[in-house]
C-alpha cells in the first residue's frame, strides 16, 4: 500500500500546485474538485470510512459545486448589468470564467 | 531528509501552499480555495497521528473490542467536525464575494480596496 | 499622398518632431490611415470606439513606462509568494522530522482516552461504528455546536444573498441574469434525473439510518440526499422544485430537527449528571434500531445537512429559496 499511498499524495501535491499557477477561476475549481477526490482515497488507505465518506460527498460534492455556483452567479451578474447597460447580451460562449484580476 | 512520514510532509505541503495562496493571491476566489486547502492538510495530518500501523478501522467486527484491534477513534471524530464547519466557511466566504463582485465589479482585492478608500476619502 | 503610418513613424522627421514637441505630432491629423479594412471582431465583443490618433499615441507610450514597471513588480510578487510558501514549508518539514514515528503504537495519541472508547464503546453506546458512537454520544456536544454552525452559516448566506437593490429596473436584470440558467426542456438531462434521483435519495437515506452500524452517519448521508436534491433542481428548474422546498419546509426542517437534538441531547446530560435511571438503553448490537438514541440523532443531522447543503446551492443560483 505504500506505492499507492505514495502515487495518490503526489497526485494531491500536484493538483495544489496546479490550483495555485492556474489563472482560469474554472480550471482552479475543478482541479480542486480531483484534489478532493484523491484525497478521499487517501482516507481509506490511512483506514478511516467515514472520513472518506464525508470527503467525497462534501468536499468533491458540496464543496465544488459552490464555487461553481458562485462563478456562475457572478457571470450571471455580469450578464445582468449588460443587459442593463444595454449592449447585446453574449452568448453562453462567453469567455467563460475568466475572472476580471490580473 | 528521511521519508518515513509521509503522510505528515504532504499536509505540510498542503497547508504552506494554500496558506500562501490565501495570503498573497490577489484573486478572492483563489484565496477561497486557498483557505479550503490548508483546511485539507490540517486534516491529513490529524487522521496521520491516528493511524496505527496493522489494525483496521474502527468498527467492531465479531464482537472484538480488544483496544490493540483497532486505530485511534478520536482525530476521525475531529476530523469529522472539521471537514463540515470548512465547508460552511466557504460557503459563507462565497457569498461575500458575490455581493463584492456586484458593488464593485472586481474580483481583484487591491481594485476592491482602492474603490472603497476613493468612495470614503 | 497617402503615406502608411508605420513608415512616418519610423522616419527621422517624425522623430526630430515628437523630440520637439513633446507629445503630439501635428502631422498626425493629417495622415490617411493606409490599412486594410480591419477585420470584423467576433459578436462577443462590443464594437472599440475610434479614438483620436494622437491620444492613441500618448497613451501607447504611457503605457510602455507602466508595462515595464508591472513587468518589475510582477516578478516581485511571484518571487515573494515562492520565498513565502518555501519558509512556511521548510519550517513545517524540519518540525515533521522530529515528531514520533508514522503510525507507531506507543504515540503520546494513543493514551487511555481512546483505549476507553474502543474497549467499552460499544457496551455503553450500543454502536458497532466506534466513531459515530463517539461524536453522538460520548461527544455529542460539539456534533450540536456544528450543527449550529452550519444552521448560523445557512441564515448568514440567506441574509447576504436575498438583498435585492431598491431600483425595479435592476432588479428586473437580476431576474433576467439569474433566469438565463434555467434548463429548457432537456429531454436527456430529464429522463436520467427520473432515472437517479431516486436512487441517490434511498442511498442516502440508507447512509443515514446506517450510520452506527456501518461508516456514514448524519453528515455524510445528508450530504448525499442534499446532492440527489441539486440534481433535481438543475434538471427539471425551479418552479417544480419550488413546490416541495420552499423557506418555509427549510425553517421547519431545521428547527424541528436542531431542538429534537437539543432536547433529546439535555434529557441525557440531566439523567446522566444527576444519576437518574434514563428511558433510553443501548439496546442490541447489530440491530438498527438501537444504540440508544444515535439512529434519531443522525436523523436529525442529516435532515439539517441536506435542507443547509440544498439551501445554499438554490441561493446562489436563484437568489432566493
Amino acid at each position: 500500500m505504500q506505492t499507492l499511498m505514495i502515487l495518490l499524495l503526489s497526485l494531491v501535491l500536484f493538483c495544489v500546485i496546479a490550483v495555485a499557477f492556474t489563472k482560469n477561476l474554472l480550471t482552479a475549481a475543478v482541479v480542486f474538485m480531483v484534489q478532493s477526490l484523491a484525497l478521499s482515497v487517501v482516507w481509506v488507505l490511512l483506514e478511516s470510512p467515514d472520513l472518506a465518506i464525508t470527503e467525497a460527498a462534501v468536499g468533491a460534492g458540496i464543496d465544488s459545486l459552490l464555487l461553481f455556483a458562485a462563478l456562475k452567479k457572478i457571470h450571471a451578474i455580469d450578464a445582468a448589468a449588460e443587459a442593463d447597460a444595454g449592449t447585446e447580451e453574449t452568448p453562453a460562449g462567453e469567455e467563460a470564467a475568466h475572472g476580471p484580476n490580473p | 531528509m528521511t521519508f518515513e512520514h509521509i503522510p505528515e510532509i504532504a499536509a505540510v505541503i498542503l497547508f504552506g501552499v494554500g496558506f500562501t495562496l490565501l495570503l498573497i493571491d490577489r484573486n478572492l476566489i483563489k484565496k477561497i480555495i486557498g483557505f479550503s486547502m490548508t483546511d485539507s492538510g490540517m486534516y491529513l495530518y490529524l487522521a496521520a497521528k491516528g493511524y496505527v500501523a496493522g489494525r483496521k478501522a474502527p468498527i467492531v467486527e465479531n464482537g472484538v473490542t480488544d483496544a490493540a484491534a483497532y486505530i485511534n477513534p478520536v482525530p476521525a471524530g475531529l476530523v469529522l467536525t472539521g471537514i463540515v464547519v470548512s465547508v460552511a466557511c466557504t460557503a459563507v466566504m462565497l457569498a461575500l464575494t458575490v455581493r463584492l463582485y456586484k458593488r464593485y465589479r472586481t474580483l481583484n482585492i487591491d481594485e476592491i480596496a482602492n474603490l472603497a478608500r476613493k468612495e470614503d476619502g | 499622398m497617402a503615406r502608411i503610418r508605420d513608415e512616418h513613424d519610423g522616419s527621422r522627421w517624425s522623430r526630430l518632431q515628437r523630440w520637439l514637441s513633446e507629445g503630439d505630432d501635428p502631422l498626425d491629423r493629417d495622415l490617411i490611415e493606409a490599412v486594410d479594412a480591419p477585420t470584423p471582431l467576433p459578436d462577443a465583443v462590443p464594437p472599440v470606439q475610434p479614438l483620436k490618433l494622437w491620444k492613441v499615441r500618448e497613451e501607447a507610450r504611457r503605457s510602455h513606462r507602466i508595462e515595464k514597471a508591472d513587468r518589475f513588480l510582477r516578478i516581485l510578487y511571484v518571487l515573494s509568494a515562492v520565498l513565502v510558501c518555501a519558509g512556511i514549508i521548510g519550517v513545517l518539514w524540519l518540525t515533521t522530522e522530529r515528531l514520533p514515528s508514522f503510525g507507531g503504537v506507543e504515540n503520546p495519541a494513543n493514551n487511555e482516552v481512546p483505549a476507553h472508547y474502543i474497549e467499552k464503546g460499544m457496551e455503553e453506546t450500543g454502536a458497532v461504528n466506534i466513531v459515530a458512537g463517539m461524536i453522538l454520544d460520548y461527544r455529542a456536544f460539539d456534533t450540536l455546536g456544528e450543527s449550529n454552525v452550519l444552521f448560523v452559516a445557512a441564515c448568514t448566506v440567506i441574509i447576504l444573498m436575498r438583498i435585492r437593490s431598491g431600483d425595479p429596473a435592476d432588479r428586473l436584470a437580476e431576474d433576467a441574469g439569474d433566469g438565463r440558467y434555467e434548463p429548457g426542456e432537456d429531454s436527456v438531462l430529464q429522463v436520467m434525473a427520473a432515472l437517479i434521483v431516486p436512487l441517490v435519495l434511498v442511498f442516502g437515506v440508507y447512509i443515514v439510518l446506517n450510520g452506527h452500524l456501518s461508516p456514514g452517519g448524519g453528515f455524510s448521508g445528508g450530504a448525499v440526499m442534499g446532492a440527489a436534491l441539486i440534481l433535481y433542481l438543475n434538471a427539471y428548474g425551479s418552479a417544480k422544485a419550488g413546490r416541495f422546498f420552499t423557506f418555509r419546509t427549510f425553517r421547519t426542517v431545521s428547527l424541528v430537527a436542531l431542538s429534537f437534538y437539543a432536547l433529546s441531547k439535555a434529557y441525557s446530560f440531566f439523567t446522566g449528571a444527576n444519576e437518574l435511571p434514563s428511558v433510553i438503553t443501548a439496546g442490541t448490537p447489530g440491530r438498527i434500531f438501537s444504540a440508544g438514541l444515535i439512529p434519531y440523532l443522525n436523523i436529525a443531522v442529516g435532515l439539517v445537512v441536506c435542507c443547509t447543503m440544498y439551501a445554499l446551492y438554490t441561493l446562489f443560483r436563484k437568489g432566493d429559496l
